[in-house]
């Protein structure tokens, strides 16, 4: 093996005399870069809620002015009723910001970037550079694709799926520039996840402590490390669909032309396999995170740790042969029907594993009730529904009847907010201390969780319902069809209760925001945790350590025997602990 | 950064080698991406497809990749020269690779230039060019024509731009540590992860070449 | 306001509807399990002070129970569903002698080809499409010349197989019916079939189920199916006139 010395540390805890400049906008550490990801994705977590807004309004009041509507251009919304031509950016946008700009980057671009170092006991990423590249390309992808919704004619309006030939041409879709800024925003975010997901994975690899194997790394690394896998592979396969459907629109192109012997559903096949290792990517890091706030609450090892390392990775070997369900009734080969089911089927058993190891984790638990445990809970019983509805459409023909109706949007849903956006708002609550060195409202926060959980279920359940009748997606007046009128009452009570939803996000942005400058400030481990970021102060410093932190056991070792309190840092010496067998040489 | 010392065991390959590894692997399931799509539309196309050399110079190609594949070997040599301490070796031979690649792009633009001349575009055969005239004429397939131009600018032109972007890497570093001697026989990270970059785009040229160009 | 199903009016309906209430209970056993669970762990569970949790890492003969039983239900699932999935789209699904009906679909409405007396849907020819011509229907063709061509109107006759011959002018469409529980993405580029009986006589309606862009949501057409004889006696009615001159 080559000796390579190593490059000069980017600096200690103590000496630390970078200009404002570095230190908060151009910043190489991972925590800044972290922490700057979370303010980009929150503001597009608000745009993407905005935007469902004005959704439920036309969906449930079809054809009537919205309140405030009046801003919005002629061209789209005349005396504020909205136009199909609004409507169908809507949906798009929606779609677009929340999968990519809220919850990617919340998850990975927030948590890979802000934990993993910390809770490896590294100094920083293994290409703090890079790392800043990856945080500024997201950026400008960002800025890019809002941009799409202030040229002329808008934003695209073929859904965050853009299926050909609608969205190639400019005269089936009528999108203008708006349709290209789309492709080249996807390119700038392929890099950036592309570069953050390097770097995640060779840090996860050479980067870890002394002691720190792994089978002693907590499970949201894990997560994020094989998260970071499925970007790595996926995401480059929707920067070469981007790039084809950006040459189909510019160059002339017939990739997806079937008069010039182009075929249409190429575009599906590219985008879904992509897609589906992306919901992975969407809902992994949840569960690692919640792994962690669930073994705190309950005050007890992860019940089966090693089976959960498996199910993580058995979904994500899983997800690169399940895309083709996206695509039942997509009029490709029957045969692949058959095929996709059965992998499709399958996946829900690693699932399935996880929840019930969750649970188990908090039978017989010491239960603490704080936020983060509280979402975390909310994780557990609101992801089971959300999963167990994937069963229904995973049935090949049973999915030819809930195929493009809001059974799916459900299902979207209550995965994705009712997993996804739970876990990371107990995340949010949990490591800010971390990130800010002040604690956010406790009271707040359990009053924000319970009406978001009320009204998370009386918005999104009775998607099903409507689903179930035969409710068709992005559907800009429903009343049109005589089989829908009965349930446009539903669709009027799912817009009220979405606009409360939204509203009540007000008091989690109220407490963020008041927190991050009048909070309590935290002390070192206020959660009384395991994980090695509690045994720095709050907020961490630059570098984290002058010199690692050796690892004496695994993540989860609460209510410990042989200790008084009920938990156990990874990296607390008992004088029953040996000192780790190191590789030679360092490297 | 590399780990401090010490640190727990990973893969015995330092981060630089081993992040360029791990980006590789996204670079591939980009051109697989490409190219799983060129064969699919190829061999799900409505008629036959163009002879080999017709539309494009083999000939040419034919020395540009060979040219490809030198500065490959010599890239192989400015690392083998460096590792045993030869910085004036090593200097002369990285040289030599960026002078490579860079006639590589060069060869490639004129013969875009050429293609572009005789009527060929991504969109496939331009009205009223010489090319038009052979599929009048029957000699090249026009059902397939527009396929094979889109598939044929795609995978070669983001290939060219990824030589380019070695090109100037190599530029970069020859410039800033090659030359004012900042690589050592200990420490010369860059020309070897640089050339692992630099295997893979010749290794996907060998490829797009055979399947594009030959078959 | 029907809180559940649509009503059945397809052969597929039945078994279909089946599985949904199968898939239903099946996983309400994991669901109340669950939630169920975590309810009464909240309760039973909650923190108090100066005690500890039970300190387990876990149980090995557990996790293989609960990998195996939703394992084999999972697979179980797949096989049985797959015998009605070959029924409904495989290589030979299609009854011998189902009636053809020709559903070719454009920016934003549907054009129904009914095949007249003979039986057999005359062929089309997409260079021929225009205006007056909106399916592209080849009037050379001997078959052609009984065939009915009307717009947003799809009339069938019950009780006998149905194949639906789907094509798209310009994007994916997708022609779904409820209550038949039919859907088929509608391809430009495939030439794509879709069987099934619909057995109730009545009136539905045919709704896009793939955005197609802005009238996507008003691209509806009106489905009645008759009894055999009402059905010949419209077809009846519709004939086209002969054409002025002979061929």
């Amino acid at each position: 093996m080559t000796t390579v010395a190593a490059s000069p540390h980017t600096g200690h805890a103590h000496h630390d005399d970078r200009s404002f400049v570095s230190k908060y906008i151009f910043s190489t550490d991972h925590k800044i870069i972290g922490i700057q990801f979370l303010f980009l994705s929150l503001f597009f977590l608000l745009v993407g809620g905005i935007l469902a807004m004005q959704i439920r309004w036309q969906l449930g009041f079809p054809g009537k002015p919205m309140p405030g509507g009046g801003i919005l251009p002629q061209t789209m919304a005349p005396g504020g009723v909205i136009l199909p031509e609004y409507y169908l950016q809507l949906v798009t946008m929606h779609g677009t910001f929340m999968v990519f700009f809220a919850i990617m980057l919340l998850l990975v671009g927030v948590y890979a970037n802000f934990i993993i170092p910390l809770k490896l006991g590294a100094h920083d990423m293994a290409f703090p550079r890079i790392n800043m590249a990856s945080f500024w390309s997201a950026f400008v992808s960002g800025i890019l694709m809002l941009s799409s919704l202030f040229v002329a004619d808008g934003a695209p309006r073929a859904g965050w799926t853009m299926y050909v030939p609608l969205s190639a041409r400019h005269d089936y879709s009528g999108v203008g520039f708006g349709q290209e800024l789309w492709s080249i925003s996807i390119i700038f975010f392929g890099l950036s996840s592309v570069l953050g997901s390097l770097n995640y994975i060779t840090t996860v690899i050479n980067n870890r402590a002394p002691g720190m194997t792994w089978f002693r790394m907590p499970l949201s690394v894990w997560a994020l490390f094989i998260t970071a896998v499925l970007g790595l592979l996926a995401v480059p396969v929707l920067a070469g669909a981007a790039i084809m459907l950006l040459f189909e629109q510019v160059l002339g192109t017939h990739f997806f032309d079937p008069s010039a012997g182009g075929q249409v559903l190429l575009w599906q096949h590219l985008f879904w396999f992509f897609g589906h290792p992306e919901v992975y990517i969407l809902i992994l890091p949840a569960m690692g995170l919640v792994s962690e706030l669930i073994a705190n609450g309950s005050r007890k090892p992860i019940f089966g740790y090693h089976s959960m390392v498996f199910a993580i990775v058995g979904i994500a070997f899983l997800s690169w042969i399940v895309w083709g369900h996206h695509m039942f009734v997509s009029g490709m080969n029957p045969t692949l029907g058959s095929s996709f089911m059965v992998t499709t089927l399958l996946i829900a058993v690693p699932t399935a594993i996880k929840v019930f190891n969750w649970l188990s984790t908090m039978w017989r638990g010491n239960l603490r009730f704080h936020t983060p445990m509280l979402h975390a809970i909310g994780f557990v019983t609101m992801f089971t529904i959300g999963g167990l509805s994937g069963i229904f459409m995973a049935a090949t023909p049973l999915d030819m009847f809930i195929h493009d109706t809001y059974f799916i949007v459900a299902h979207i849903h209550y995965v994705l907010f009712g997993g996804s956006l739970f876990a990371i708002f107990g995340s949010i609550v949990f490591w800010f201390p971390k990130m800010f060195g002040r604690m956010m409202n406790e009271a707040w926060g359990k009053v924000h969780f319970w009406l978001t959980f009320i009204f998370f279920n009386t918005t999104f359940f009775p998607m099903h319902m409507i689903g179930m009748a035969g409710h068709m997606r992005r559907l800009y007046d429903p009343t049109i069809y005589e089989f829908l009128r009965p349930v446009q009452p539903l669709n009027v009570f799912i817009s009220v209760n979405a606009f409360l939803l939204f509203a009540v996000q007000i008091i989690f942005f109220v407490n963020f925001w008041w927190s991050l400058f009048k909070g309590e400030k935290a002390s070192q481990n206020p959660w009384e945790d395991n994980g090695l970021e509690w045994t720095l102060p709050n907020p961490a410093p630059h570098g984290n350590w002058e010199t690692p932190p050796t690892v004496y056991r695994g993540p989860y070792e609460f209510s410990a025997p042989g200790v008084t309190e009920d938990y156990l840092p990874q990296n607390r010496k008992l004088p029953t602990d040996r000192e780790p067998a190191l590789s030679p040489a360092g490297h | 950064m590399d780990p401090p010392f010490p640190a727990e065991r990973g893969v015995d390959v330092y981060n630089k080698k081993l992040g360029m590894w791990v980006f590789l692997a996204s670079e591939v399931m980009f051109f697989a991406a490409l190219i799983g799509s060129y064969v699919i539309l190829r061999f799900g196309a409505p008629g036959e497809w163009a002879k080999p050399g017709v539309v494009l110079n083999i000939k040419i190609t034919a020395f540009n990749t060979f040219l490809l594949i030198c500065s490959s070997v010599s890239m192989v040599k400015a690392y083998a020269a460096v590792s045993d301490g030869d910085i004036g070796k090593m200097r002369f031979w990285l040289l030599m690779t960026i002078l490579g690649g860079a006639c590589f792009v060069g060869i490639q633009v004129f013969e875009y230039i050429h293609l572009v001349e005789r009527g060929f575009v991504p969109a496939g055969v331009r009205e009223g060019s010489e090319l038009a005239e052979m599929v009048a004429k029957g000699e090249l397939p026009g059902a397939t024509m527009g396929l094979y131009g889109s598939t044929f600018f795609t995978m070669t032109g983001f290939h060219g731009f990824h030589v380019t972007c070695g090109v100037i890497s190599m530029l970069f570093l020859y410039l800033t540590k090659a030359l004012p001697g900042k690589y050592t026989q200990q420490d010369h990270a860059g020309i070897e992860v640089v050339g692992l970059y630099w295997h893979f785009v010749d290794l996907v040229w060998i490829i797009l070449f055979t399947i594009v160009y030959l078959i | 306001m029907n809180w559940w199903l649509p009503p059945q009016a397809s052969n597929f309906a039945p078994r279909i509807d089946g599985m949904f209430t199968a898939i239903l209970i099946i996983t309400a056993i994991p669901f109340f399990l669950v939630e169920i669970g975590v309810i009464w762990f909240v309760f039973k569970y909650r923190g108090r002070p100066g005690q500890k949790g039970h300190y387990t890492h876990g149980n090995t003969r557990l996790e293989m129970i609960w990998t195996a039983i939703p394992a084999v239900t999972m697979v179980a699932l797949g096989l049985i569903s797959n015998s009605f999935w070959v029924q409904i789209k495989g290589r030979n699904s299609v009854p011998a002698d189902a009636y053809p009906v020709g559903v070719h679909a454009k920016q934003f409405e549907w054009w129904v080809t009914l095949p007249g007396p003979d039986g057999k849907l005359g062929r089309t020819v997409d260079s021929l499409i225009s205006k007056a011509n909106p399916t592209g229907l080849d009037t050379t063709d001997a078959d052609a010349k009984d065939d009915i061509v009307i717009r947003n109107q799809l009339h069938l006759p019950a009780g006998r197989p149905i194949v639906a011959y789907l094509t798209a002018e310009d994007v994916i469409h997708s022609f779904y019916v409820p209550e038949f529980r039919v859907r088929q993405d509608i391809v430009p580029g495939l030439h794509i079939k879709a069987w099934f009986v619909a057995t109730v006589p009545g009136k539905y309606e045919i709704g896009c189920s793939q955005l197609c862009g802005l009238g996507h949501y008003k691209m509806r057409a009106q489905v009645t199916v008759h009894t055999q004889a009402d059905f010949d006696a419209w077809a009846k009615e519709h004939a086209p006139q002969p054409q002025a001159g002979g061929e």
